[in-house]
């Protein structure tokens, strides 16, 4: 829906995902709904970055984790380039791990300490063969390092400890991009990271859009810095999406009310423009009391209204389909129900 | 300068306010085979009363450190080298266990990096607090606790019925209040706070922020805020110490150091925060460069100084006061 038409599959679509993480041992009967029909579409050109972005315990590590293949979902499918990532035969799950790479949060975690870094890089060209020989190899490596802006004299000989947090994020970078693959899963890639170096890994993700054509999933909490380089986003809230289109727009003119409130509560970097307004969290006993029905940002939403808890909102066009945001006060049907007069006021206030 | 061990508050700046803590030519240094890593290179640092100072800079850089050697807290193999920390008057780096004992908590509290871990998973808030309370005042009456414990909730913006939880009945952000809560217990006269929002979701680190913020006004404490969020920096502090490889190159009030970063480092970070007002270009960078043990003689930013010159290459450049209040350790100037 929304996207133009075309004949050829997408690179990467999600129809109507659900996760449902059933009650434990302790818990039996109580489910938790981490990702609840969610659907994206990543185009096969050009290559674009699509930011996935919530707080915690929205569900965007649970996205992570089904694309990758690490668990499987509730309902719904993953197409990659129109097969179903669950229906793939081991020679297409090969091809799929190959060409669909993560970059992950912890660039400390990914190492194993007794190796020296090179091992990264030697585990990938042996396991997909990717070299005959070891100066191809080299050649390779060099090609892939040369990337992310290092040279392998400086690096591959040495241990993990040996480099800071951002070498260790970028070797990271440049061994996904040695599978030279068509998408790369990157989950909080830079909230690990100085401020000042993520700039230069964000800088790498642009330069693989624009120079080799790979599309990224940004993974992220951080609305600015998807807002730098992302060009679609999708904001996620307990599971749901909240508000998706193109970045520019959602993040200058947010529609959703949890959007708004995101933004909002980004620090201004501006000692003489300070935060004015105190935002205030519902007790917790408000936020556990999970919405089943409605929409779930009910207990937190300034606007709230009756039909908010009867049934969770579709997304809804904002002023084209590059700009969607589950709420009703952006339903522009005609409601028959009595509630039609909020919703129209507050509709046109923001419009 | 001479130092007595004087606690009348006599140590008063004409110009300003009277200085709660002065960090003086703090050494700090972590052993290692290879030799000494310098993470604290001879810091001078003031803290003024009612005063919010921020310590910003990149991890590695020695701001964590400079926190705990302040309450004498660097575990081995770090130990304070030379240097003297001052709390009203009060050389902290000459005092035996027993007198520190004393000072810490009473006197100047910790919010340790990623404080909401730290508190004590089998124990209620309340006993955690009486904890805190008891270890240095001694036993208290049980009524005059309680009212105090919930006077000290309402006052980080918890509701009562926190006295009785455990830890992992509360989110992120309600853990992190419980700990500015027993940072405040026993109304120091600063707190030290560590990255105090980091870990935790943006509108719940807008929360946190504000909390600090009121308890700062309330009690009238100092505080000294680490971080590397000069967003967040903009918003709480009152002045700013930019640190670089264990130096402070710069400390300004905050809206100067804003409208008029004079440091090349400076510049650089603030010319790298993310916005969401306006999409620009990126601006990058390195990281730190150099081997920590060997330093390079003059400044200590030079490898990554766009405008280094030669003088940098030899003479280490002192802190100057530029402009009031606005000191800066550049040749540029």
């Amino acid at each position: 829906m929304g996207e133009p038409l075309s004949l050829a599959p997408s690179l990467l679509e999600i129809r109507n995902v659900s996760k449902v993480y059933q009650g434990g041992f302790l818990r039996p009967g109580q489910q938790l709904v981490a990702l609840q029909d969610f659907s994206l579409i990543v185009p096969e050109k050009p290559a674009r970055i699509t930011a996935i972005a919530g707080e915690s315990g929205s569900g965007k590590t649970t996205l992570a984790n089904l694309i990758l293949g690490f668990i499987g979902p509730t309902s719904g499918q993953i197409l990659y380039r129109g097969a179903d990532i669950s229906a793939m035969s081991p020679q297409q799950k090969l091809q799929y791990a190959r060409q669909v790479q993560a970059v992950l949060q912890d660039p400390y975690a990914a190492y194993n300490p007794f190796y020296r870094v090179k091992h990264i890089f030697d585990l990938v060209i042996k396991n997909f063969k990717l070299a005959r020989n070891q100066p191809a190899a080299r050649e390779l490596i060099e090609e892939a390092l040369k990337m992310v802006g290092m040279r392998g004299e400086e690096v591959l000989e040495k241990y993990p400890h040996q480099l800071s947090g951002g070498q260790r994020q970028r070797m990271m970078v440049a061994r996904a991009y040695l599978l030279k693959p068509s998408l790369i899963v990157a989950d909080e890639p830079v909230s690990m990271v100085d401020a000042s170096l993520r700039a230069m890994i964000l800088d790498i993700m642009l330069k693989l859009r624009e120079q080799q054509n790979i599309s990224f999933l940004y993974i992220t909490h951080d609305l600015s810095t998807a807002y730098q380089v992302c060009d679609d986003i999708y904001v996620l809230y307990q599971g749901s999406i909240a508000e998706k289109g193109d970045t520019v727009r959602v993040i200058e003119n947010p529609k959703h009310p949890y959007v708004k409130l995101l933004i909002e509560s980004i620090p201004v970097p501006d000692p003489n423009q300070k935060w004015d307004t105190n935002v205030t969290l519902p007790s917790e006993e408000e936020l556990r009391s999970q919405v089943d029905t409605g929409c779930r940002f009910y207990p937190r939403c300034p606007y709230h209204m009756d039909r908010c808890l009867v049934k969770q909102p579709l997304l809804y066009r904002i002023d084209s389909d590059n700009h969607q945001a589950a709420c009703y006060l952006y339903d522009q049907t005609l409601p028959e129900d009595q509630s039609g007069v909020t919703v129209q006021q507050a509709g046109n206030k923001d419009e | 300068m001479t130092v007595t061990l004087n606690l009348t508050n006599s140590d008063r700046d004409p110009a300003r306010n009277t200085v709660v803590l002065q960090v003086e030519k703090l050494r700090v240094h972590y052993a290692t085979p290879l030799g000494d890593v310098i993470a604290v290179n001879g810091v001078d640092l003031k803290v003024f009363e009612r005063e919010t100072i921020g310590l910003v800079g990149e991890s590695g850089c020695g701001k964590s450190t400079l926190a705990m050697s302040i309450l004498r807290l660097v575990q081995p193999p770090g130990r304070i080298v030379s240097g003297q920390v001052l709390l009203l008057g009060m050389d902290i780096t000459a005092l035996n266990e027993a007198e520190l004992r004393q000072v810490r908590w009473n006197q100047i509290a910790l919010i340790p990096q990623g404080a909401m871990n730290s508190l004590n998973p089998v124990m209620r808030v309340k006993d955690q607090i009486t904890e805190a309370i008891e270890t240095h005042q001694g036993k208290r009456p049980p009524q005059e606790l309680k009212e105090r414990i919930l006077r000290l909730l309402a006052m980080v913006g918890l509701p009562g019925r926190v006295y009785n939880m455990f830890p992992h009945e509360l989110s992120g952000g309600m853990k992190q209040r419980v700990c500015i809560a027993m940072a405040i217990a026993l109304t120091p006269s600063i707190i030290i706070a560590d990255e105090p929002t980091s870990a935790l979701d943006v509108v719940v680190q807008r929360v946190v922020a504000q909390t600090l913020l009121d308890v700062k006004r309330t009690l009238g404490v100092s505080m000294i805020l680490i971080g590397h969020d000069m967003g967040l920096m903009a918003q709480l502090v009152d002045r700013i110490a930019v640190m670089y490889a264990g130096n402070i190159v710069e400390i300004a009030p905050v809206k100067d150091l804003f409208a008029e970063p004079l440091h090349p480092y400076t510049q650089l970070l603030i010319a790298s925060i993310p916005s969401v007002k306006e999409r620009k270009p990126l601006v990058v960078t390195e990281g730190l460069t150099h081997d920590l043990r060997r330093p390079p003689p003059g400044c200590i930013f030079q490898l990554r100084c766009p405008f280094v010159m030669d003088k940098c290459r030899e003479v280490v450049p002192p802190l100057r006061e530029l402009r009031p209040n606005h000191f800066v350790a550049c040749h540029l100037y």
